[in-house]
């Protein structure tokens, strides 16, 4: 088989660059492979499969139909185990292979296992597919304790929903806080009371020393504090990892992801990466960096689609930001870019009913967050990446930060 | 072609920050209004911010549930209430704040442009937000044949190019066209080296007769029994009101059956910007220069259609490529009239090179010109007399449309304040005639 565009994988960053590459070209021959069985659907989804919000058959995000106007083969259930960049061919485990002009390597990532004695020998849930969801959703029915290892989204998303499925569940994290990275103490604080509140017992600062099968799914978590947490469901959350294992040999340069330039190009020519699987400029730092979060996985689709098209119009990656829109209970976390920074910059928290927390260097925005005060989050982000100096209207903006931000968008890049 | 779509417009100049959009925007939507508007930096100036409709939304494409599609018939970014899981990742896909949480329902909502009919646009009382149907517009008439090759040669910004092409595409085929000399055959409409630039019989009069030669063709055309064929031209300001005016007036006053369409760029600017008698007071040409001694033209503008209107003609109107919707209405009903008696039709034509505006800018100075009551939009006929189609409720002063044109730079407030008295004055005349009740039959 061959394709003038060839995709290897079916999430955010493989449609953007579909999309991308139909704008410039409407004809050129294109296939996207996966190695889900699915239609493509989001990994952020997942936790609202298990909960029963979304049915699984709704949450697909372009249909047979799309692909066909789109002129794009897709083939699912088909896992790339290789790639020769010299002979520009991607070969399959079913023994098959693909020869591209243009490669995308899109193949996100997959749940990152922790080396904790005893994970191994015992049953355990992890949920990064649409079928991990469905069996996590099916386990859920029949079990009354559940522990969940990392308070993360995926954790604690998963948390709340077991929580108010009706089980006893228990939350282990090694960092002092949850969804650390993206929030300071204060703003981790009231997420975590909500949860206490709920009935989930959080762990924080703790580690798993090991785990002991039992009965079934039945385990007892044993954790550096002599507890000892028997559950009848265990889910794995602590993370993910790029798949880039099928890319050994190939030449494409690998540090923790696949290495990318500004234009999401690796390496090798004529193969680009973008998405979960790239490791690629952030913004803050200026290294590259994984930020596996759906906004930049389509900015990198994105530049990739229109690099591999040729397209003219492409401008080099400003670098992602991190981005995080939390729901809890009903209740509302918004995070952007350097918003749990400690020292370096000036910060400005203010606490009412709801709290948010400022922070600023040189008189510019590098990072926001806020607990139960919603804020345009796409316009504090284009704050920051436009570096806009906001020593004019600072006292305005850290007092009315909605209404200062959406005038500062309106003259600024409406 | 591609689809355009209709669209909400906010001019921020002209927003007093009154509010009433908000509200009526909650009310509407029993919830938090979907329209924000902030105070600016600069004192009394507001800000907007809503959804714009993105071409390329980027809250679509960071949606994990699909709950937002771009709609391909209203062109709307639609949210689906039962597929959102409210994670307002699209909050974060937007830079716009188009899309944020509504504190009412705890979900996420945005402008849906109530289905084409917005009820902030009706509620704003200075017009600031508008409802602008030129996606219809171009749906309904940008597959139409265009009459003319690509690749005329016009200034970059032409709207005299765009006048030609929108006028000959609703006329269509079943036309014959005189271009007399002006910017028009110019730029290549009546073609090079014995090759025609036009795809309906087209001809170059001269500047003088251009109106006669219609007459004698539409009299040949009436003698041959085709009764179908449009004859017409698209004339310049100078061979209609100073050079070909006796012709046009001659045609008009024996009622001949043509359409005479007058495209005003305010000067000869085909031959170098010289000044014609419609060059309004004040405006740079070349032969009215400005320096020690001259200040721009120091005589009014001709009203030229106004004139039309003394002849009785079937049909006289004024239009303006700002508002395309009123300038197809008109041509229609011109075309229709040409039938009957002479048909004239003034289109006011900002002209980029000669005006000294960029070419970017050329159809808001249209607008301007209209919202300023420099340019006004009307319509006559002998049965309906003169009806304005178009007018500001508040017009903007003249000062405004005229700052934003290089070859009025030059004027002091003695001569912008004689601008706007003429503006007026000619306003006041207008609306006289407009509302004055038709007269008693004379008894016998």
């Amino acid at each position: 088989m061959e394709a003038k565009y060839l995709i290897i994988g079916s999430s955010h960053a493989a449609l953007e660059a579909l999309r991308a590459i139909r704008q410039v070209d409407a004809e050129g021959s294109m296939a996207m492979l996966t190695r889900d069985v699915h239609l493509p659907y989001s990994p952020t989804i997942l936790p609202y499969v298990v909960s029963g919000r979304s049915p699984a058959e709704r949450v697909i995000l372009r249909d047979e139909a799309f692909f066909t106007a789109s002129k794009c083969t897709f083939v699912g259930n088909t896992t790339a185990v290789g790639l020769d960049a010299t002979a520009k061919t991607v070969t399959l485990a079913d023994g098959g292979s693909w020869r591209y002009d243009k490669l995308l390597i899109a193949t996100g990532a997959a749940p990152a296992i922790p080396p904790v004695p005893g994970l191994d020998g015992v049953s355990y849930h992890v949920l990064r597919s649409l079928d991990d969801a469905q069996g996590l959703r099916k386990a859920m029915g029949t079990a009354r304790r559940a522990v969940v290892l990392g308070a993360g989204l995926v954790g604690l998303h998963a948390a709340e929903n077991l929580a108010e499925a009706g089980l006893a569940v228990s939350v282990v994290e090694m960092r002092s806080h949850v969804l650390p990275g993206y929030f300071d103490a204060k703003a981790s604080t009231r997420i975590e009371a909500a949860f206490t509140e709920h009935g989930v017992t959080l762990f924080l600062g703790r580690t798993v020393v090991g785990i002991d099968g039992g009965k079934g799914q039945a385990c007892t978590v044993r954790l550096d504090g002599g507890e000892a947490l028997e559950t009848d469901l265990l889910l794995v959350a602590a993370g993910v990892k790029p798949v880039v294992d099928w890319l050994a040999g190939s030449g494409v340069a690998i540090d923790r992801g696949v290495l990318v330039n500004d234009t999401m190009r690796t390496n090798q020519p004529d193969v680009w990466a973008a998405g979960d699987v790239a490791q690629a400029r952030d913004f803050h730092s200026g290294e590259q960096a994984l930020i596996g979060i759906i906004p930049t996985a389509v900015e990198q689709g994105r530049l990739a689609g229109m690099g591999m098209a040729g397209d003219s119009y492409v401008k080099p990656y400003a670098g992602g930001l991190p981005v995080n829109t939390y729901r809890f209970f009903g209740r509302v976390a918004l995070s952007i870019g350097q918003a749990a920074a400690e020292g370096g910059g000036e910060v400005a928290e203010h606490e009412g009913p709801g709290y948010r927390r400022v922070v600023l260097a040189d008189g510019r925005l590098v990072g926001y967050a806020s607990v139960d005060e919603p804020f345009d989050v796409g316009i504090m982000g284009e704050l920051i990446r436009r570096r806009v100096d906001l020593s004019g209207c600072k006292q305005d903006f850290l007092d009315r930060p909605l209404e200062t931000g959406r005038r500062l968008m309106s003259e600024g890049w409406r | 072609m591609g689809t355009a779509f209709d669209t909400i417009t906010f001019k921020a100049s002209s927003c007093d920050g009154c509010g009433k959009c908000m509200t009526a925007c909650a009310e509407a939507k029993q919830g938090a209004a979907r329209i924000s508007i902030v105070p600016g930096t600069k004192e009394s100036s507001f800000e907007l911010a809503m959804c714009r409709q993105c071409g390329d939304p980027k809250c679509v494409m960071v949606c994990p549930a699909g709950a937002l599609a771009k709609d391909d018939g209203s062109g709307v970014v639609q949210w689906d209430a039962s597929r959102c899981i409210d994670c307002l990742l699209c909050t974060a896909g937007c830079s716009y704040g188009g899309i944020s949480l509504d504190s009412h329902t705890a979900r996420v909502s945005k402008c849906d442009q109530c289905d084409g009919d917005p009820a902030c646009v009706k509620a704003c009382p200075t017009d600031a937000l508008q409802w602008v149907t030129a996606g219809s517009v171009f749906n309904k008439y940008g597959d139409k044949e265009d009459m003319f090759v690509p690749g005329l040669s016009g200034c970059q910004g032409c709207n005299s190019e765009l006048i030609m092409r929108h006028a000959m595409r609703k006329i269509g085929r079943n036309s014959v066209l005189a271009t007399p000399p002006g910017c028009i055959p110019g730029m290549g409409s009546v073609g090079y080296n014995g090759k025609t630039g036009t795809k309906v019989p087209v001809f170059h009069p001269l500047l003088t007769n251009t109106a006669s030669m219609l007459a004698g063709i539409r009299r040949y055309y009436d003698r041959v029994g085709r009764k179908d064929i449009v004859v017409m031209a698209l004339a310049g300001d100078g061979g209609t009101s100073d050079c070909g005016f006796h012709a046009v007036s001659g045609a008009a006053e024996r009622g001949e059956k043509v359409l005479y369409v007058c495209v005003d760029n305010e000067g000869y600017m085909n031959t170098g910007m010289q000044r014609s008698s419609t060059t309004p007071f004040g405006s740079w040409t070349s032969t009215t220069p400005v320096g020690e001694h001259m200040r721009g033209k120091s005589q009014d503008a001709k009203n030229l259609p106004l004139i039309m209107v003394a002849h009785k003609c079937a049909y006289v109107a004024t239009a303006s490529t700002g508002y395309m919707e009123d300038l197809y209405d008109k041509l229609d009903k011109a075309v229709e009239a040409s039938f009957r008696g002479f048909s004239y039709l003034h289109i006011y034509s900002p002209c980029p090179t000669g005006w000294r505006i960029p070419s970017s800018k050329v159809i808001e100075a249209c607008r301007m010109s209209v919202d300023s009551n420099f340019v006004t939009l009307w319509e006559y006929t002998r049965e309906g007399g003169l009806r304005f189609t178009r007018s500001p409720d508040r017009p903007i002063p003249v000062r405004d449309y005229v700052k934003m044109i290089g070859k009025y730079r030059h004027l002091d407030d003695a001569q912008l304040d004689h601008i706007q008295s003429r503006v007026d004055e000619q306003v006041t005349l207008l609306k006289r005639m407009a509302a004055a009740p038709a007269a008693e039959p004379a008894v016998i």
